[in-house]
């Protein structure tokens, strides 16, 4: 097997190299990226080659070494007896399908999945068991008889997984080439090979085409064994007409292997899935979330393992799934049956931690194809104005894609298929890649369900519309909250746009139907605005690496699904409406294998994508990950006690910061005096220096202070150890904040990266110094909250300074007294950082914020994070962008520079409408993120939303996003706080809705009803806005510290819509009561869905327990005749009385039980 | 006497005005460009801020020039730009302008009295007016742009109008 790999691989890489050389040093401008960051090479580029991860072939091939362990042999071992436990366990379970929540493991740490998998393995891992009966089994042995099974049975085929591991091991080594596919480093080096070099591809063919299968196997559940059967039926290797749905999406992953690496493991758990409707039936139907959890498989490292071992990519998968269903599980157990509800549908933004991965498998699988590319990319092919002559088409794609069959497309589709039945089951972030398209040319049987779907789409749309209108009257309607949370409006598009639309949770509007002018725009009284949460943590992404990425030749839009082509050769940009040729490469369908359709690229197919950008979007080689970590260590710090509890989490997440072997870090601590230490390789133990200096602060060595991670980790394991001890003693009361930064921008300079503050009280010393400004007396009064904005420019021009130089500047405040927030949160606003805050933080006497704080530090460390960004947004020609929220750098009219971007962190974009749009009946919007990720690999992340124009103020009302529309407004009233006064943005909110009910009332409504008349589309918009005015942001007349005032504005203008709204109208639940009607059915738990409840005292009851979600804290209310039963299950108590008073869950959010507030039961 | 300090006066405004004819002209380029995406708002910046005390203290300078003249009328002419000058630099800092807006009657929307206000001086440590990260906000461009040129037709207006005073200073004063 290891031989068959490595003849590929081999032929691969030596491929590889020579593009790379050639293509290393031309670091022009990009064209996007014009920032003169520009840094003396000396930095990094002397590193040695292997580190240059990008260039040479050593530094594509150690990621996967790095994430695959040595012991692979043994662990592919234990797998296969593993699985065969498993599969017999778990094959009466084979319906109940996985929760969609299982998502990508991230947390895990490459090798653990192998380990986890004895223990839990969920449905999608016997899934992928199933596939392996097929392998040993003497039949499949040879692909051409593997695929000309075509009658093969489902009765047979269940009997096989029994005999599988015991022949896996032994006759499984002729068999290998098989397996040695599915690997996703193995992928891309076919694509590779199908670039350059032909005569190495009948080997990879063959193997590829039989592990494609295996693979969809493997995703299947048991009933898709079944579906396993068209499959075969796909026929001999080369045959193009996919006749049988499930053929089709197993070879697909050919395809999609070279294109999007990511996406395979889109296609691997749904094609699967998808592909059962035809063979099995009904049976299939009551499995919907099977395809999701296996997405999160490919994440898993198993993926980079599959190089070797082929099998052991999939085992990878399935303790993937296995440790996210722990979570799962756990999660339903800690927050009770009734809890898991809530958590349900922000799985989203819970669970996001375990995707993290995602991006780095598909990092490394899809580096070797990204530098494969052999002609160097020029302006002009950029453009796609010149064609590269080197490959002709059939050279290029055709070449990989003809041996396969080249189903990619209808892989993703069916994978994509999935997104509707998914979506019921509350993970909705699935629909949107739901695409039409594909069915119709490669999909006989879904055709039908699709089509009756479209039409149900289409009459759908004007109900909705008409409800959307139907005039509610506030003064009478007293139950305006719909059952379930709200969800984001549909815009008003044909179904085949809305299908690949870009998610709600990614972008969305203010306003679903874009009114034509602006004077109707100001006739109707809402904000026209955008949502984006770029960097969301995705459970699928098509990461797309070609030669040329086509865009626009004039506004240099990226090419998107909602583009039109006006034939074979040319398109129309859906922004400028420029007509553009399509260059050569795009011509090539790897559907079809077919040229001439460039319609069905990816690109064409997917509102979300990412592309792997050329050398031509780097301004400098991609910076390697760079943390530095500032500490306070004054008397105040130690006393809070945070040192040894960040001490203890890094230390357990060191392994597990995102980057690759070139990850630097460094430590660097404060009181009076600042700290540095040097770290570098070979001291025995780390070497404290301390400056003094603070006027004047110089770097007192140079290369020792930001180590290499990897070959100084005992040192800095060492000093993490000692270092809680080191100040235990201190009684040093003064902080040097501000010098200690400046320190932090010269050590960091260079490389760019991030720095983490920890900072406990107010700076005292030095430049950046800070006088307490609040009056406690104030805390409550009603006049005006004074200093919401910066005492001193000092912060905020570091931030500009480390702006530039790519630093991102994030800060935890754990303060107990006033620490000027509003001064200090300058350096991560325009640096886009991020800011923590723990008001009162003791580590005894404040349990639940240290909680909080672990929790917020373990997610902050193990996120993604992308480094040198800038994200550019385009909008069709006559929109035009007024003002953007969040923490950023705004570098021109439409461009931020985002020195770091994490996934956690949201924007919010006003928009004007400039000039008509009349002459257009549909208006775009494209984010384009540009990145460097962790692994030192250039991405560009694109976003694309289409949304109707109108020119009937009454439609403009029913498409119109009520949770969009308050969170931009929130944006809006807190710089209006800041920039004016509190009291003015509060009268200015109110207006606002006075002005939409006015304006409502002699427009659009006819009806002359007396009272309040709102259409139904806005009818939560009061309520929003009352519940904004009570926010800690806003609030007045309630004592309000002013640190907490404006982090709950910082809050405000970076979180993303769900939370905030949860936030600012938290989501009620009652959950003594729940019945399972209209409950979920997630794996082997049924997840009840209980009504959302208004806020207000009539809906609590004595005799009840009710759930309050607000986002980044539950509170359970128990009330005092509550039920005993409900509060021993739940809570573990025998009864009311016993429940201790300050009781704090340890779950991811914080519960908070507090029978004390039932006291006001009594009453 | 030959020369007259009014007309001393009037010659100097009229070099001082041709020079702050130079600053508009800068000023209108600078934020163009800004808007067109050719500099980084921080250079940008960095370049203005420094010009904005002295265009206002030769603006204030002559504006006293005339005042020790006594040119009544100049003077007047030029105080509303004064004015201005001290509201924008100074006062707004510490006046909020009431929000006026009611909703039945105006015609813009009520959330438009959300967002930005722009008049007023951010907190800087330097002498200076722009702030590079509020710059860009499209309200702020705008009527950094607008100003711009209201200065460039005044200085323009008011330099013709020195070169009438000079001249009529010149012609007048030799006959008597």
């Amino acid at each position: 097997m290891s031989g068959f790999t490595n003849l590929n691989s081999s032929a691969g890489y030596s491929q590889n190299s020579t593009p790379n050389g050639g293509a290393a040093p031309p670091y022009q401008n990009g064209p996007v990226q014009t920032y003169p960051a520009m840094y003396p090479p000396a930095g990094y580029y002397g590193a040695p080659p292997q580190q240059q991860g990008y260039s040479t072939i050593p530094g594509h091939a150690a990621p996967a070494p790095n994430k695959a362990p040595v012991t692979n042999n043994a662990h592919s071992a234990n797998y296969y007896h593993n699985n065969h436990q498993q599969q017999q366990n778990h094959l009466p379970q084979h319906r109940v399908a996985p929760s969609p929540y299982s998502a990508p493991l991230s947390s895990a740490p490459p090798s653990q999945p192998y380990a986890a998998l004895p223990s839990a393995a969920p449905p999608p891992t016997n899934a992928h068991y199933n596939q392996q009966p097929f392998q040993p089994h003497p039949p499949y042995a040879t692909p051409g008889s593997y695929y000309g099974q075509q009658s093969y049975h489902p009765s047979s085929a269940r009997q096989h997984p029994s005999l599988v591991p015991v022949t896996a091991s032994g006759p499984g080594a002729p068999l290998y080439p098989i397996v040695s596919y599915p690997s996703a480093p193995g992928s891309s080096q076919y694509g590779t090979l199908s670039s350059s070099q032909s005569t190495s591809a009948p080997v990879g063919m063959p193997t590829q085409m039989v592990g494609a299968p295996l693979h969809q196997y493997s995703a299947a559940p048991p009933p898709s064994t079944t579906a396993v059967q068209p499959g075969y039926g796909v026929g001999p290797p080369g045959q193009t007409a996919p006749t049988v749905v499930n053929g089709q999406g197993s070879a697909a992953q050919n395809a999609v292997h070279q294109h999007y690496t990511q996406s395979h493991q889109a296609s691997l758990s749904y094609d699967s899935y998808s592909g059962v409707p035809p063979g099995s039936g009904g049976a299939d139907t009551d499995q919907p979330p099977s395809g999701t959890p296996s997405t999160s498989v490919h994440s898993s490292p198993g993926h980079h393992q599959g190089v070797q071992y082929g099998y052991v990519a999939n085992s990878g998968a399935s303790s993937a799934s296995a440790t996210t269903s722990g979570p799962a599980a756990a999660a339903a157990a800690a927050a009770a049956a009734a809890a898991a509800a809530p958590s349900s549908s922000s799985s989203d933004d819970d669970e996001e931690e375990e995707d993290e991965d995602e991006e780095a498998g598909g990092d490394t699988s899809s580096s070797t194809t990204g530098s494969a590319s052999p002609v160097p990319n020029s302006y002009d092919s950029l453009e796609g104005g010149s064609y590269p002559d080197s490959m002709p088409p059939s050279n290029d794609m055709t070449n990989q894609a003809a041996p396969y069959g080249s189903y990619g497309y209808p892989s993703m589709q069916s994978a994509y298929q999935q997104g509707p039945a998914s979506h019921t089951d509350a993970s909705p972030s699935h629909d949107l890649y739901g695409q039409s398209g594909y069915q119709q040319y490669s999909q006989p049987f879904p055709n039908l369900s699709q089509l009756s779907a479209a039409l149900g789409g289409l009459s759908g749309v004007p109900e909705l519309e008409v409800e959307a209108l139907r005039p509610v009257n506030l003064l009478q309607e007293r139950n305006l909250l719909p059952p379930r949370p709200l969800e984001a409006p549909e815009p008003n598009v044909s179904s085949d746009l809305k299908k690949v639309n870009c998610s709600p949770q990614t972008f969305r509007c203010t306003l679903t139907s874009i009114p034509q002018t602006q004077a109707l725009l100001n006739k109707a009284r809402l904000p026209l605005g955008l949502l984006l949460h770029p960097f969301r943590d995705l459970q699928q992404l098509p990461v797309i690496t070609s030669n040329t990425i086509v865009r626009c030749r004039s506004c240099r839009t990226y090419i998107n699904p909602f583009v039109t082509f006006l034939d074979q050769r040319r398109w129309k940009c859906n922004l400028c409406y420029r007509v553009n040729d399509v260059p050569d490469e795009f011509m090539y369908n790897p559907v079809t294998r077919s040229y001439g359709e460039p319609h069905k690229r990816p690109e064409v197919q997917n509102a979300t994508v990412e592309f792997i950008a050329s050398s031509d979007y780097m301004l400098r080689p991609p910076q390697p990950a760079v943390y530095l970590f500032l500490l306070d260590v004054s008397h105040n710090a130690v006393e809070a006690g945070y040192l040894k509890y960040f001490c203890e989490s890094l230390l357990e997440n060191l392994t597990k910061l995102p980057g690759d072997v070139r990850t630097r870090v460094g430590f660097l601590t404060f009181d009076s005096t600042i700290h540095f230490y040097n770290l570098q390789e070979g001291l025995s133990q780390p070497q404290m220096l301390v400056v003094s200096d603070i006027d004047d602060v110089f770097i007192p060595s140079h290369d020792s202070l930001m180590v290499n991670l990897k070959e100084s980790k005992e040192l800095v394991k060492d000093l993490l150890t000692s270092l809680p001890e080191m100040f235990s003693q201190t009684r040093e009361t003064h902080s040097a904040l501000g010098p200690a930064l400046q320190a932090a921008y010269k050590l960091m300079s260079p490389t760019g990266g991030r720095i983490t503050v920890f900072q406990t009280q107010l700076p005292t010393l030095g430049v950046g110094a800070l006088q307490a400004r609040e009056d406690p007396n104030q805390r409550s009064s009603a006049k005006g909250v004074q200093h919401l904005g910066p005492a001193t420019d000092f912060y905020k021009k570091l931030a500009l300074d480390c702006s530039g130089q790519q630093i991102g500047v994030d800060l935890f405040l754990l303060s107990s007294q006033y620490a000027d927030l509003a001064s200090l949160a300058c350096m991560s606003k325009y640096s886009a950082g991020s800011v923590f805050y723990y008001p009162s933080f003791h580590y005894i006497h404040n349990p639940a914020q240290l909680e909080k704080f672990q929790k917020d530090l373990e997610r902050y460390l193990t996120r993604k994070i992308g480094f040198e960004a800038v994200m550019r947004i385009r909008c069709t020609k006559g929109l035009s962008i007024h003002t953007f929220h969040g923490n950023f750098f705004v570098r021109s009219t439409d461009l931020l520079s985002l020195a770091n971007v994490n996934p956690d962190s949201a924007f919010a974009v006003q928009m004007s409408v400039e000039d008509s749009l009349a002459d257009s009946s549909l208006a775009c919007f494209q984010a384009a993120l540009l990145y460097t990720s962790s692994r030192g690999k250039r991405r560009i992340r694109v976003h694309t939303l289409c949304l109707p124009v109108v020119n009937q103020l009454s439609d403009v009302y029913a498409g119109a996003d009520v949770q969009a529309i308050t969170c931009l407004l929130a944006n809006m009233a807190i710089d209006r706080s800041v920039s004016s006064s509190l009291s003015d943005a509060r009268d200015a909110l109110v207006n606002a809705v006075v002005d939409l009910v006015s304006a409502y009332k002699s427009n659009v409504s006819n009806l002359q009803q007396s009272g309040l008349v709102v259409p139904a589309s806005m009818r939560l918009f009061p309520l929003y806005i009352l519940a904004l005015l009570k926010q800690k942001a806003l609030r007045t007349g309630t004592s309000t510290r002013l640190d907490e005032r404006v982090f709950a504005m910082c809050e405000f203008k970076t979180q993303p819509l769900q939370q905030l709204m949860r936030l600012v109208h938290p989501d009620l639940y009652r959950l003594d009561n729940m019945s399972d009607q209209g409950a979920l059915h997630l794996n082997d738990t049924v997840v009840p869905q209980p009504h959302l409840l208004h806020l207000s005292a009539e809906r609590l009851s004595r005799d009840g327990a009710f759930l309050m979600d607000c986002s980044n804290v539950f509170y359970l209310w128990i009330g005092k005749c509550c039920n005993e039963m409900f509060i021993r299950d739940v809570l573990g108590c025998p009864n009311y009385a016993s429940i201790p008073p300050n009781m704090v869950s340890d779950s991811k959010r914080c519960i908070y039980v507090s029978p004390s507030m039932s006291g006001n039961d009594r009453e | 006497m030959a020369f007259t300090f009014a007309a001393f006066c009037y010659m100097l405004a009229l070099l001082l005005t041709a020079a702050l004819i130079f600053f508009a002209i800068w000023h209108i380029i600078a934020f163009d460009e800004l808007k067109t995406d050719y500099k980084n708002p921080i250079d940008q910046c960095n370049t203005l801020n420094p010009l904005v005390l002295p265009e206002y203290l030769i603006h204030f300078f002559f504006c006293v020039m005339f005042f020790c003249a006594a040119e009544w009328l100049t003077l007047c002419l030029n105080l509303p730009l004064l004015a201005y000058h001290v509201w924008r630099y100074v006062i707004s800092n510490f006046l909020h302008p009431i929000n006026y807006e009611t909703p039945a009657g105006s015609l813009e929307p009520a959330f438009l009295a959300l967002g930005c206000r722009y008049m007023s001086r951010p907190v800087m440590s330097c002498p200076g007016l722009y702030d590079p990260t509020t710059i860009m906000n499209a309200d702020i461009l705008a009527y950094c742009q607008k100003e711009g040129w209201c200065k460039l037709a005044f200085y323009l207006l008011s330099f013709f109008y020195y070169l009438y005073g000079y001249v009529f200073h010149f012609r007048i004063c030799p006959s008597c």
